[in-house]
């Protein structure tokens, strides 16, 4: 086109003191920004290709190279913003929808960071985790209501099916295909070593992963891919995809061309075909149907196994929630706005749903008011980033939660969010075979083990601070949370006081 | 128990490194003829071409003997082996008893029997470190040197004192030089580096006769000279040997380096041992195959277990910077490239048999593997080998266990 | 005792394994100094093809052949690390005739170079292994 409408958005800053040549940036970008000169023996750069993913700045050798934002800029306009100038002469170019990948980027509040931990002072003396015992195991599924005995005054086991966790963190659902099988492995490793459980997302499960069973939900989704009798009873839980929080109401569409391979045998669908997931379960148009599914479920695997419901958390939420909780599902879980994605329409992702701080705080609260709290259990995602996340989740209710882009970051994820493009320079959402062989699992499930290893010694800190010791003594417990900056309305919602009340 | 070992060359000092493996405490005494601390016997001409020292050049540290608790008889000649008495005898009258005896007594220059070859004053094999001290002190810039013998051991001389002297000329029977190990195009190649370098050559032809400082050639050339060095090849040194038991080409031993008296080893250039890469018994008088059969010997003698099935031909010269690897026999179909960089030729049927190359010499072991280890071709891409050495060819599987297994 | 191994399934062909080499032996102490308009010549070197790449080093052979085979005595075993004694190297590349691996080259000074593990130059984990992104070079006891 001989107008260029499209500027690059970032330059590569290349000192050449320090740069020797060794071409590891030329070879390690998909994207091909990078050139080697030969007759100047030196190399150049094309930026116009950068999707700033930093590979290259991470294996530079010498410390030679800088990603840098590009300044070009329109004249300034505060309505017109650059990046919106951007997307329409995108569109105009193409004709298409927006695409975009991982979480809305865009600048909402973000509640975790308007909320501040308690911690005690005398009267309530605070906990060593160093000396003393704390407890961080979490039990997710439907709580018996009371104790029964039998006739002779023994107690019986009435506990429904559960799943039992180290540390109130599970791995999101991400398909395989959306993410690559190193990453897949390395999820599933890393699961069995800490004791918690990770997603297949609605990808089906690849068979060398099936002795990772007891570590894995396998999901149902509205395209059923991948779902057969033995996949359903390989897993520790099944979890019915409703929606998804990065881009709520709408379907999934995974590219033929992705559809290759050992993933087109897993999702049981022919190579080359697209692998469309319908916007809605097309058996499901009420809470009854709903239910039905989780019953075939139940049945299929001889209620042997926990149900979780997963939806978007979307603005009646609580209602939802209620409904879901009697369904006969043991786990909801909802997915907040901020959520990832391989691929979402742009305006979607950035504008549809809400935070999940107040979906949590008006589902929880829903569901004590109706009594019903103990029937389900929460589990939240939507961009939980920290321990102190984590924290505040539990605090606002929550019995666990599920990280994804987290988890990715630890892989080596550097969120340049171009997932939909496919050629991921870190081997996680990618199916390129050149690429794929980046992530190296041995590495990758250490990192993640790493991650959740500290992340859990931090919120041992923590409940140690507030004279906690077990996880289960801080979930709802509101009290240990208060609001900064934060309206009335908004108080009110998540049900904490604000800072000096 | 006691060791002794004849010859403190390369078989010799690998017989010590061997029985060391699994005696720790045996008493080993080495005895030679030689007055030397153990020396890298090919280094000779390096040593002319002053590209190392009498220092350098030793082939084991100065500590080795004692390291490795010998005892040495340096210069001392053994006269005879007396194996019902199990001793030698040395020509002192002196007798050694032995429990395990390992004759690694080398080989000696060939001397042609040319006529007239007494009335050459300056007349030099080129073997020994003595040797080459003695040709080192008579070459000066105007010396004319000729040279019988265009193989390994007279071109090496040639190169060693080209440029200290005022001509070399080379003078062999052979069309070629460097015939026992390169083809006829490989030869030119050769050649045409050394002329460049000043050297000359008289081939196709012998020396008639020599009279004090004239050389007749067949051709009936006549060429005037002031040093002249017999370089016509060896022959294994096995006098010793031949008055207790039967010898072919050079001692013969099986593959636990055992000859056929009991008790008795021998390993290196005094022994003709089977050649894989043609199924012949030949004397292979290499250093790498002396000191894999002394280092068995050794080991063997000491109690152990080694089997040597793997000598085969193979040298790495280089003459001023060209370097010329060459191994195995030259036998099947031949796949061959020449360019400007260098020449490469490949001997081949289901395995490879041998090759020579000149020039670039990258990776040509993964080829000496390929004999030594009878690797069948049709394992691997040999499209790709032939061209490009390289682990690439191989299979996944095979550069798995290569790569990432515990090498031997 | 530890040795490099490779495994090609993760080898992402980047060729730092080469350049961390040949820094680690200059001595230097800042690679982009010390690298800067030099061309390499490591004593690990990668072979690729179709997407295929391996890195390869001296494998440090418990029977080592170039060792047996060195005519000079240059190439030695020290306690299975297999060095090689420059000045008593002449450079005959016998050694190279030898190697199973084609894992020993010419070096700049006319002699022969090879992989000593890093014992001259860095303690401990060679430059290789520390500097691949990818575990597709590891240090490590076997068998």
């Amino acid at each position: 086109m001989a107008i260029r409408y499209i500027y690059s958005e970032y330059e590569v800053s290349r000192n050449t003191d320090r740069c020797i040549v060794c071409r590891v940036c030329e070879r390690q970008c998909a994207n091909e920004v990078h050139t080697y000169l030969p007759e100047q023996n030196k190399m150049t750069a094309d930026e116009s290709k950068c999707v700033n993913c930093h590979r290259c700045v991470s294996l530079c050798p010498t410390r030679a190279l800088k990603i840098i934002k590009g300044n070009n800029t329109y004249k300034e306009n505060a309505n017109w913003s650059n990046k919106t100038m951007n997307e329409l002469y995108r569109q105009a170019d193409s004709g298409g929808v927006l695409l975009s990948s991982m979480g809305n980027s865009e600048n909402y509040p973000i509640y975790f960071d308007r909320i501040l931990l308690n911690a005690s002072q005398v009267t309530n003396p605070s906990i060593d985790p160093l000396r003393e015992p704390m407890e961080t195991r979490v039990y997710l599924g439907s709580k018996a209501v009371k104790i029964e005995r039998d006739e002779k005054g023994r107690l019986k086991n009435n506990l429904l099916p559960h799943l039992k966790l180290s540390m109130p963190i599970m791995f999101s659902a991400m398909s395989y295909g959306s993410i690559s099988y190193n990453a897949h492995e390395s999820l599933a490793r890393a699961s069995e070593e800490l004791g918690i459980y990770y997603n297949t997302g609605e990808g089906g499960l690849h068979e060398d992963f099936y002795p990772y069973g007891k570590n894995t939900i396998v999901q149902v989704a509205s395209g059923r891919f991948g779902v057969h009798k033995a996949y359903l009873n390989q897993a520790a839980a099944i979890e019915i995809k409703i929606g998804q929080g990065a881009k709520p109401g709408i379907g999934g569409h995974l590219p033929g061309k992705k559809i290759v391979g050992d993933i087109s045998k897993t999702r049981m669908i022919p190579e080359g075909s697209d692998a469309i997931s319908p916007a809605p379960h097309h058996d499901i148009y009420s809470i009854e149907d709903l239910s039905q599914l989780v019953y075939s479920l139940k049945e299929a695997t001889e209620y042997k196994k926990p149900v979780i419901v997963k939806i978007a958390a979307v603005h009646n939420v609580a209602a939802i929630a209620s409904g879901i909780a009697r369904s006969g599902a043991d786990i909801i879980s909802i997915d907040g706005f901020r959520g990832g994605t391989g691929a979402a329409p742009t305006r979607i992702r950035d504008h549809v749903g809400i935070p999940i701080e107040l979906a949590l705080a008006g589902v929880d609260k829903r569901l004590r008011d109706e009594g019903i709290r103990d029937q389900v259990s929460v589990v939240v995602g939507g961009s939980i980033r920290s321990s102190t996340d984590i924290v505040k989740a539990v605090a606002l209710g929550a019995d666990c939660v599920y990280i994804g882009t987290a988890a990715l970051l630890a892989l080596g994820c550097h969120l340049c969010r171009s997932c939909h493009e496919g050629k991921c320079n870190w081997g996680i959402a990618t199916q390129v075979p050149e690429l794929l062989k980046r992530l190296n699992p041995d590495i990758g499930y250490k990192r993640l083990v790493n991650l959740l290893t500290a992340w859990r010694h931090e919120i041992e800190e923590i409940m140690g601070g507030m004279g906690i010791n077990s996880i289960e003594s801080l979930k709802g417990n509101r009290l240990m949370l208060r609001g900064v900056g934060l309206n009335e309305k908004e108080l009110e919602i998540l049900g904490i006081r604000h800072a000096g009340e | 128990m006691q060791y002794v070992i004849i010859g403190n060359s390369a078989a010799g000092i690998a017989a010590v490194e061997g029985i060391r493996q699994t005696d720790k405490n045996g008493k080993i005494i080495i005895i030679s003829d030689e007055p030397h601390h153990t020396y890298a016997r090919p280094l000779i001409s390096y040593l002319l071409l002053q590209k190392t020292t009498e220092e350098k050049m030793k082939y084991r540290a100065d500590d080795f003997y004692e390291k490795n608790h010998c005892q040495v008889l340096l210069g001392t000649k053994v006269t005879a082996i007396q194996p019902e008495k199990k001793s030698i005898r040395l020509s002192d009258g002196k007798e050694i008893a032995y429990d395990k005896l390992l004759l690694a007594t080398g080989a000696i220059p060939f001397v042609l029997p040319v006529p007239g070859l007494d009335s050459v004053e300056n007349t030099f094999t080129f073997m020994s470190l003595d040797d080459a001290r003695k040709l080192g002190k008579a070459l000066h810039k105007k010396a004319r040197v000729l040279i019988l013998g265009g193989g390994l051991i007279g071109l090496k001389c040639a190169e060693g004192i080209l440029q200290r002297v005022g001509q070399v000329t080379v003078v062999d029977l052979a069309p070629g030089i460097l015939s026992s190990i390169l083809d006829s195009d490989g030869a030119k190649i050769v050649q045409d580096h050394l002329e460049k370098q000043g050297m000359r050559f008289k081939l196709g032809q012998g020396i008639k006769s020599l009279d004090k400082n004239v050389a007749t050639l067949d051709s009936g050339e006549q060429l005037e000279f002031d040093i002249f060095v017999m370089a016509v090849g060896v022959r294994p040194n096995i006098d010793l040997f031949k008055a207790i038991g039967p010898v072919g080409k050079g001692i013969p031993v099986n593959e636990r380096m055992e000859t056929s008296c009991p008790d008795i080893y021998a390993a290196g250039d005094c022994t003709e041992s089977l050649d894989i890469s043609s199924g012949q018994r030949k004397m292979l008088a290499l250093l790498p195959n002396a000191y894999m059969q002394g280092e068995g010997a050794g080991i063997n003698m000491a109690g152990g277990e080694a089997y040597f099935d793997k000598a085969m031909p193979m040298n790495a010269i280089g003459f001023f910077g060209l370097h010329v690897l060459t191994a195995g026999s030259y036998l099947g179909e031949t796949y061959s490239l020449k360019d400007e960089y260098g020449y490469k030729k490949l001997f081949y049927e289901e395995n490879l048999n041998g090759y020579i190359l000149i020039g670039p010499i990258e990776k040509a072991g993964i080829y000496t593997h390929l004999i030594r280890d009878k690797v069948p071709l049709a394992t691997l891409d040999f499209d790709l080998i032939r061209q490009k050495p390289g682990l690439m060819a191989f299979t996944k599987e095979e550069r798995s266990k290569k790569l990432g297994g515990v090498s031997r | 005792m530890k040795r490099v191994y490779v495994n090609e399934k993760w080898c992402l062909g980047c060729h730092l394994c080469e350049f961390y080499c040949a820094f680690a032996n200059t001595g230097e102490k800042d690679m982009a100094q010390a690298l800067k308009d030099l061309k390499i010549n490591p004593r690990i070197k990668i072979e690729e093809q179709n997407g295929i790449s391996f890195a390869v080093s001296c494998r440090h052979c418990r029977e080592p052949f170039c060792v047996k085979a060195c005519i000079s005595g240059a190439l030695q075993a020290n306690d299975g690390v297999i060095t090689i004694d420059k000045d008593k190297c002449i450079g005959c590349c016998t050694c190279i005739l030898s190697c199973p691996f084609g894992a020993v080259a010419v070096s700049e000074e006319g002699v022969v170079q090879k992989c000593e593990l890093c014992v001259q130059t860095h303690e401990g984990t060679p430059r290789c292994v520390e500097g691949c992104p990818n575990n597709a070079i590891v240090f490590e006891e076997r068998g």
